[in-house]
């Protein structure tokens, strides 16, 4: 089997999971890869503090849109305080794959975007010195 | 048809590796003549250049300004109107502020494309945007080209100042009428900016005969190093221009307040100037003229040719651009069904294939062909047929993964 192609990865890749819009939004965001020009979006709705529901739209390689839709399912329910804490590590061990420098933006737009909704923060998650 | 091989990958260190090098039009590789001639000017010939009088301060202006000369007459322009700079991106800068902003003003146009690249495009946004003078684009056709009929007519309404287009897009490869561009504009009262940036190293370039009154290029993808680039323009308008940036070696005389301007081209060298860059881009011309430009130019147009047969091939793969090589430079940009580019490019780099993923530094272009990105392969006088045969077996694993 493929190193980083691993069949759930395509699988999420080809059949993302909670991708489209929602309408209406509690919270929203938008936001790009500058590397490529890749977009990814999101919509939430919150409810009793938590993120009820969410949406997430763009378009990337297999390895954004598949972190997007792996991590949409563990952050549906959870608190919407915790996902501004929700470091690099998280998306990476979320992924199961080793992700080399040049793709840790690809794989980290997702998380990027869901902290922008939640916490107003625009900066790129920190990768922690290995 | 017979492959055209140069058989000249072996002067390429970087390519003793095993691998298909499919990204000049990103940076090309040096040759060893390259590298030597640099090596060999630190050594044995290093000091500041126009002031010294010492024997070896001597020497390294020769050579400096030898490489000027010869760099001059490979492009077709007079050496004191052939100005360095630190490479194409500063050559339009320089154009844009020196130029620019004394002749473009409230109410005027730009009249840009849709195919420029980044470096081409946001200096004259930057100007557009201080001096209330309007932006335009000419649009791309479905088949990768220019309309000069849309031309004529934007040119009819009497606002454009200035027409900048790029010689050969970086990421359609086509080749635009650069020369009857610049005729258009001229009688409409325009002047015209060349980005030649891609046409250079792959085409027989004589900047006078494309009618550009100004054309700017780069060292690094003509088999030269990084940090120089060149700017060509037209006497008198040079002449008339103010400076680009204040410093050493561009004054004829400073007082207290006040300084006047040295000759061409120094007027627009400011600083100690690239000299070692210098050097080496002579010695790449050099290579480059021992080969042939008519040469380099038909070893392109078959590779360009064989890549289009190849990918035509497959069709899950669409190519973007002109398909006739006659109306196209060395770089093909294309999609392959379902997977994004920089995964096709993940995946031919473990064949060994480099190739360019992304956005090429032309998000306007990306926007008129809607896409987000795509895949590149561009070539230069050291590949052949086998790196595409590599690339094609890479982009077979593409599908295997990304296919339905």
């Amino acid at each position: 089997m493929d190193e980083l192609y691993r069949d759930y990865i395509l699988d999420h890749y080809k059949e993302p999971r909670n991708f489209g819009e929602l309408d209406p939004h509690d919270l929203e965001w938008h936001d790009h890869n500058p590397l490529c020009g890749d977009e990814l979006g999101v919509h939430i709705v919150v409810a009793d503090g938590k993120v009820a529901d969410l949406r997430f739209h763009g378009t990337g390689c297999a390895i954004s849109q598949a972190a997007a839709s792996i991590a949409s399912e563990e952050l549906i329910g959870m608190p919407v305080e915790e996902v501004g804490g929700l470091s690099a590590d998280w998306v990476f061990e979320l992924l199961g794959i080793d992700i080399s420098p040049t793709r840790r933006k690809c794989a980290l737009l997702n998380l990027k975007v869901m902290r922008g909704a939640t916490t107003g923060d625009a900066s790129w998650p920190e990768v922690a010195a290995s | 048809m017979a492959p055209l091989a140069l058989n000249v990958r072996a002067d390429f260190p970087v390519l003793a590796g095993d691998i298909a090098y499919l990204d000049s039009g990103a940076t090309s590789q040096k040759p060893e003549a390259v590298l030597a001639a640099m090596d060999s000017y630190y050594r044995e010939s290093n000091a500041n250049v126009h002031r010294g009088v010492y024997g070896l301060a001597r020497d390294a202006t020769e050579l400096f300004e030898g490489a000027r000369a010869r760099i001059a007459e490979f492009a077709g322009g007079d050496t004191d109107l052939t100005i360095f700079t630190r490479n194409a991106t500063e050559a339009i800068n320089l154009v844009a502020y020196a130029w620019g902003r004394e002749h473009v003003g409230a109410g005027d146009e730009v009249l840009i494309t849709e195919m420029e690249h980044h470096s081409n495009i946001v200096p004259w946004q930057m100007l557009c945007q201080e001096v209330g003078a309007k932006l335009r684009y000419l649009s791309v056709s479905e088949d990768g080209t220019l309309s000069l009929d849309e031309l004529d007519s934007v040119l009819a309404e009497g606002r454009v100042k200035l027409v900048a287009l790029t010689h050969v897009s970086n990421v359609l490869g086509t080749l635009n009428p650069v020369a009857e561009v610049a005729a258009r504009a001229h009688a409409a009262g325009a002047l015209v900016l060349v980005d030649g940036a891609q046409a250079v190293p792959q085409l027989p370039v004589d900047v006078v005969e494309t009618g550009a009154d100004f054309y700017a290029w780069t060292g690094h993808k003509a088999l030269g190093p990084t940090g120089i680039g060149v700017l060509h323009g037209r006497r008198e308008i040079l002449e008339a221009m103010r400076p680009f940036m204040g410093g050493g070696d561009m004054i004829g005389r400073v007082d207290f307040d006040t300084s006047t301007w040295n000759e061409l081209p120094f007027k627009f060298e400011a600083g100690t100037s690239p000299i070692a860059e210098a050097v080496g881009l002579g010695a790449a011309i050099d290579y480059l003229r021992g080969i042939g430009m008519d040469n380099v130019r038909a070893h392109e147009r078959d590779i360009t040719a064989y890549t289009l047969d190849r990918l035509a091939e497959l069709d899950w793969v669409k190519v973007f651009g002109p398909l006739d090589v006659e109306r196209r430079g060395g770089a093909v940009s294309f999609a392959v069904e379902g997977a994004h580019p920089h995964d096709i490019a993940e995946i031919c780099d473990r064949h060994g294939v480099c190739i360019r993923a992304g956005h090429h530094c032309a998000q306007p272009l990306m926007r008129a062909i809607g896409v987000n990105a795509t895949a590149r392969a561009s070539f230069h006088v050291y590949n052949s047929r086998e790196d595409i045969d590599r690339l094609v077996a890479a982009l077979e694993d593409v599908h295997a993964i990304f296919g339905s």
